[in-house]
């Protein structure tokens, strides 16, 4: 098979980049779209070229670290799967193919086609836990938990952090994959004593980051590998709501009578 | 080499509890004095970096990815052992234990291995506390498999993730001290060199691999957490971007290097399509549970799956281990595949592939059944190779997965090297000659929760806190090696790409100190790998600078030390003239084609002294004692 | 107070607060077109359209309560404030997501988003646009193409829907009323979290019944009236009747 490629390249976070223009020849459809982009790295880097940088780890479609938008979808045109899982035998042979980064205020362009997703990470860390120490714990059976509402909490957990809803939203908004943290958590009993607190600390560092707001398009839960749904969405709005408006803040203050 | 191994004395049973007794500890107020390194974020370094941090160390920790959630600790699909008896069907720490040494093939350390089995239960409260979903059963109470080889069911899982599950709760973990500032977490930055003072070790040398900027971190303790080497194969189900880079250096700069010849091969992963492949993707053992593996009886038959009748089928592993069957451990079953295609019994386009067929598990047991425990399996079997096993049977073969061989550590995970430890994969200690299923995050987690916050207090407070600074001289002579590294490998004037050297080695490796070895293949590859490293060092290209973005500089510098270890590899798998586990010797087997173990001569640990690059390194002893379970032949076939 | 501010203060509390005053004006428009529909009701014993009637009690809502017009003006000063809050907000929104994608793909491909989300902006716009001018036209009569007289509004209203060009603006603005309606509805339940798996189609069903029910409840009276199937306003009594003669 035979594909011309047009793949963003920037030197690095400040260079303002530009798509540039690439041929790969004989490439066997059960290639992978990361090996094809290896293929044409290897024949750049004996040409004498620059190879393309791009992310990827475990090739297995787990690890999130591969991120490619592809003519205009996050992850190509499959369904359910990431980029380092898709073949080539899903493009037409001689297909013009557009690559280009995870495009966001908060991902910041590293180099050509890998980007900066520490955002997450520090969503994660504003209340993306549950605090306990390493050492004696109550053994699990001591709280059963009911087994459709842990497969839920799976579901949302079952995130892998690649940022293909940001890249998928209109909007660039990360909702999704907040929504599915805070989810995870607060279905569970193991997360009920922080519950109002993660979800607040977490949306208000989402905000900062500069993610944007959702519109409810549902781009994000249509291109997100493990199609993880925007019923997580409404959850965490839900939750928020609670949080902000409903549920006490000042459980110990003082009463009187009148 | 002092290879004290430091045991406890006493009953089995009692060892870590009388250790934990005895051990000396840092204070509280002391412990916010000292401060820990720790290379890696999987399993064994984010639970290790947020225990140490939570008890009030100050940590570093670094990782190559772009998020310390990415490690490859992530992919491990099956699940975790925990010896707690849910099912009451006879297991205990007992049986933990002898399953873990008896698949060990009985070269791994009794100590270690009872203190694994025994920290298995704690590990399943630590993580479900964290909020890791394990599966549950409908009346709330947590869900057990079997797995692969073991008579009882004791394995805990997330459906066919439970490693993301795992980690991500390490990580949470891990994030919290982050944000609470006692962990400083370096994210794509790679160690390239440990640095040893007074034959200690003192601190790291890293690349940040955005800016190239190069630069020292001096800490009371280094502790790696960085994985296996199985990626010497280049093609592996390792994720591309693991390596040996830092327990190389750090053998390099003293450390003994144990068992470096131990590496699993896993049997059931999808098989390789084509010359650019650069992944094998492993289906999880659970698999074998109800599939049944098959290849056709007559050699280079050409017909499909469906075509082939009944009679015609050789289910080679229910026929020649009617007990075990298709649940035979991970070594046998890889060595029976390569048997079967070798005889040209083998299936697919490259004739390196074996069937497993759900037909009958599907009859019996109901789609359903089937579709709930392996649907999301079989979705990603369909995705790669666009056949769907519901309907006609997988393609399988093995694929190197684990390294059993690392560093070697004592009963403290302390290295040769004082002040450097080595945790979870990246150390030797608990396998031996080959891992049970659904082990490895088990003693990742032991490592990182239980046994390094405690052990690496004994050492730590033998010293005093911030001796050594990152201004000492010996950090800017490593800055400078490294530095010197980099720029040779920039200015290497070849053409050729890092990735076609590492196909090459790969498939010298995989042919050579794979499945299979032997005195004249080894001694073969001991002559080529220097051969080829020295092509790579003269043909190589890597474009761009130093001081940017630059992915191929950081895959010729990992290939760089695997053209050195692969060398350290086969010098192991050429000494250790017996078979045993995953390490198998064609010169020695059983009249059935087992391996045929020498206890008399190897009962012992190698460990490796490195001599200087292509010499000939020194091999020494560490004497494996068996009194809790005598030794015995590895017998499947009864 | 300070909760909900706090509330506001974050893009998701944003979001409430645009679903919360667009259910307000939703609510509205149903009242507004439902109390359209009176138009095909017969007329009182005074011989006076049932809708001239109803307009005439919107006036006095709420006596002896309150005085003449004090109800109706609450009313519409609670839906003028639903009204700039849902456009300021949107539009702080629209700003924020402005920053949160500085650099715009190729091609960007829409898998899920529905024309009428994509164009939630384009109908807004319209709708606040048809909604000046229709105040204009009927509500303060400023605009007058066709005799507008203070409480006829059955007159009122058939001598301007015998404009085809009128009815045609109109149709035009009550599609986009339905496109907004149609996605609007169901979003704010999924943004105030009352959405689920349960609920989803019935939620869905919820907007597209309402989208089409203010679509053809708004529409069927003007169009009878263009058609001549509605009676002349002058077969209504005295009342009404024009004396300058543009009525015919």
């Amino acid at each position: 098979m035979k594909f011309t490629l047009e793949i963003w390249r920037q030197e690095n976070g400040e260079d303002a980049g530009s798509f540039s223009s690439h041929e790969v020849d004989d490439v066997s459809p059960d290639t992978s779209f990361l090996e094809m982009l290896d293929i044409l790295n290897e024949k750049l880097t004996e040409s004498g070229g620059e190879p393309i940088a791009f992310d990827s780890d475990c090739r297995e479609g787990i690890c999130g670290m591969c991120s490619l938008v592809i003519n205009g979808e996050a992850h190509g045109p499959k369904r359910a799967t990431t980029t380092c899982q898709l073949y080539m035998r899903h493009f037409p042979d001689g297909a013009s193919i557009t690559v280009e980064p995870w495009r966001s205020g908060a991902f910041p362009v590293v180099r050509d086609l890998a980007v900066d997703r520490s955002a997450f990470d520090r969503i994660m860390r504003a209340g993306g836990y549950v605090t306990v120490h390493s050492g004696p714990k109550p053994d699990p059976n001591d709280v059963p938990v009911n087994p459709e509402i842990s497969e839920k909490a799976l579901d949302a957990s079952t995130c892998i952090g690649c940022g293909a809803c940001v890249a998928a939203c209109p909007n660039g908004a990360a909702m999704l994959y907040t929504a599915a943290k805070v989810s995870h958590l607060s279905l569970l009993p193991q997360g009920q004593p922080e519950r109002q607190e993660r979800v607040q600390k977490m949306v208000a560092q989402m905000e900062e980051e500069g993610f944007g707001s959702c519109r409810n398009y549902g781009e994000c839960e249509a291109q997100c590998p493990k199609s993880i749904s925007i019923d997580f969405i409404g959850h965490m709005n839900r939750e928020l709501l609670r949080a902000t408006v409903i549920e006490p803040t000042d459980l110990r203050g003082e009463m009187k009578t009148q | 080499m002092d290879l004290d191994a430091k045991i406890p004395e006493g009953p089995i049973a009692d060892k870590w509890t009388r250790h934990i007794d005895e051990i000396r500890l840092v204070g509280p107020r002391n412990r916010p004095h000292y401060r820990v390194i720790i290379v890696g974020s999987g399993l064994a370094g984010a639970s290790a970096a947020s225990s140490m941090a939570a008890m009030g160390y100050k940590v570093d920790c670094f990782c190559f990815q772009d998020s310390p959630r990415r490690a490859h600790s992530i992919a491990a699909q099956g699940g975790i052992n925990a010896a707690k008896n849910y099912r009451n069907d006879g297991d205990s720490v007992h049986r933990l234990f002898y399953d873990t040494q008896k698949g060990g093939d009985y070269r791994s350390r009794e100590a270690n291995v009872w203190r694994l089995a025994q920290l298995s239960t704690a590990i399943i409260d630590q993580a479900a506390a964290q909020g890791v979903p394990f599966a549950r059963e409908y009346g709330g109470m947590l869900a057990n498999r079997s797995f692969g080889g073991v008579l009882v069911e004791r394995t805990f899982y997330c459906r066919g993730e439970t490693g993301q599950q795992l980690l991500l709760g390490a990580n949470s973990a891990l994030a919290k001290e982050i944000a609470a500032g006692h962990v400083n977490m370096h994210t794509r930055t790679e160690l390239l060199d440990v640095v040893v003072v007074d034959g200690r070790a003192r601190g790291i040398v890293v690349r940040d691999l955005v800016t190239g900027a190069i630069s020292s971190h001096a800490a009371d303790a280094v502790v790696l957490a960085s994985g296996g080497y199985t990626n010497v194969f280049n093609l592996s189900t390792n994720a591309r971007g693991c390596n040996v880079t830092a327990t190389w250096r750090a053998h390099k700069r003293g450390a003994g290097f144990a068992n470096p010849c131990y590496v699993q091969i896993h049997p059931t992963a999808i098989p390789a399509a084509g010359e650019h492949q650069s992944k094998l993707t492993l289906m999880s053992e659970s698999l074998r549970n109800d599939g049944r593996i098959w290849v056709p009886k007559k050699a280079n038959d050409e017909r499909k799956p469906s075509e082939i009748p009944e009679e015609e089928r050789y289910y080679y592993l229910e026929e020649r281990y009617p007990r075990f069957g298709n649940l035979v451990p991970r070594d046998v079953a890889s060595r029976n595949a390569k048997d079967v295609c070798d005889k040209g019994m083998g299936v697919g386009p490259t004739g390196q592939g074996v069937y497993l067929d759900f037909r009958d598990a599907i009859s019996e047991k109901g789609a359903d059944v089937i579709e709930t425990r392996y649907g999301n399996l079989f979705d990603m079997y369909e995705r790669i190779a666009s056949d769907n096993p519901r309907k006609t049977p997988m393609r399988i073969y093995p694929a190197p997965h684990y390294a059993m061989g690392g560093l070697w550590v004592d009963y403290n995970l302390m290295t040769t090297m004082p002040g450097l430890f080595a945790i979870g994969e990246a150390n030797f200690s608990d396998h031996g000659a080959n891992r049970l299923g659904a082990s490895s995050m088990m003693q990742c987690l032991a490592d990182g929760y239980f046994v390094i916050p405690i052990t690496i207090g004994d050492y730590l407070s033998r010293h005093p806190a911030g001796e050594i600074a990152s201004d000492h001289s010996a950090f800017r002579d490593a800055e400078r090696e490294v530095h010197e590294k980099t720029e040779r490998l920039l200015s290497i004037p070849g053409n050729r790409p890092v990735e076609a050297f590492h196909r090459e080695l790969g498939k010298l490796m995989i042919d050579e100190c794979g499945i299979s070895r032997n005195a004249e293949g080894l001694k073969d590859a001991l002559k080529k790998i220097p051969e080829l490293r020295e092509r790579f060092w003269r043909e190589v290209r890597v474009p761009g600078s130093g001081e940017q973005f630059n992915q191929s500089l950081e895959h010729a510098g990992r290939l760089a030390d695997f053209l050195e270890f692969a060398e350290l590899m086969c010098h192991d798998a050429l000494d250790r003239d017996e078979s045993c586990g995953c390490h198998f010797r064609e010169e020695h087997e059983t009249e059935d084609g087992e391996t045929l173990r020498n206890d008399e001569d190897f009962a012992f640990v190698s460990v490796w002294e490195h001599q200087g690059v292509g010499q000939q390194p020194i091999r020494h002893k560490e004497p494996l004692e068996f009194e809790a379970l005598p030794l015995a032949q590895r017998n499947y076939k009864t | 107070m300070s909760r909900i501010a706090k509330y506001y203060g974050s893009i998701i509390g944003k979001k409430a607060v645009v679903a919360v005053t667009g259910l307000m004006l939703l609510g509205f428009l149903i009242l507004h077109s439902i109390g359209n529909l009176k138009g095909f009701l017969p007329p009182n014993s005074a011989g006076e359209p049932d809708i001239d009637v109803y307009a005439h009690f919107l006036t006095v809502m709420g006596e002896p309560l309150l005085p003449d017009m004090v109800a109706l003006w609450a009313i519409r000063i609670i839906l003028i404030i639903a009204l700039i809050l849902h456009v300021v907000t949107v539009s702080k929104l629209a700003a924020h997501n402005r920053r949160a994608r500085p650099v715009a793909y190729r091609n960007h491909k829409h898998v899920a988003a529905t024309l009428p989300a994509r164009w939630m902006f384009v109908t807004g716009g319209i709708i606040l646009t048809f909604l000046v001018i229709h105040l204009l036209q009927f509500t303060t009569g400023t605009l007058d193409p066709t005799p507008i007289v203070y409480g006829c509004v059955y007159s009122n209203l058939y001598y301007a829907f015998q404009q085809w060009w009128i009815l045609l603006f109109y149709v035009g603005a009550l599609s986009m009323v339905g496109l907004h309606v149609f996605h609007g509805a169901w979003s704010a339940f999924q943004t105030l979290g009352v959405d689920n798996p349960d609920r989803n189609r019935k939620l869905r069903g919820f907007a597209l019944g309402t989208a089409a029910f203010l679509v053809l409840g708004f529409l069927s009276l003007p169009t009878l009236m263009y058609l001549d199937v509605m009676k002349h306003p002058n077969a209504y009594g005295e009342s009404c009747v024009l004396s300058d003669g543009r009525s015919e």
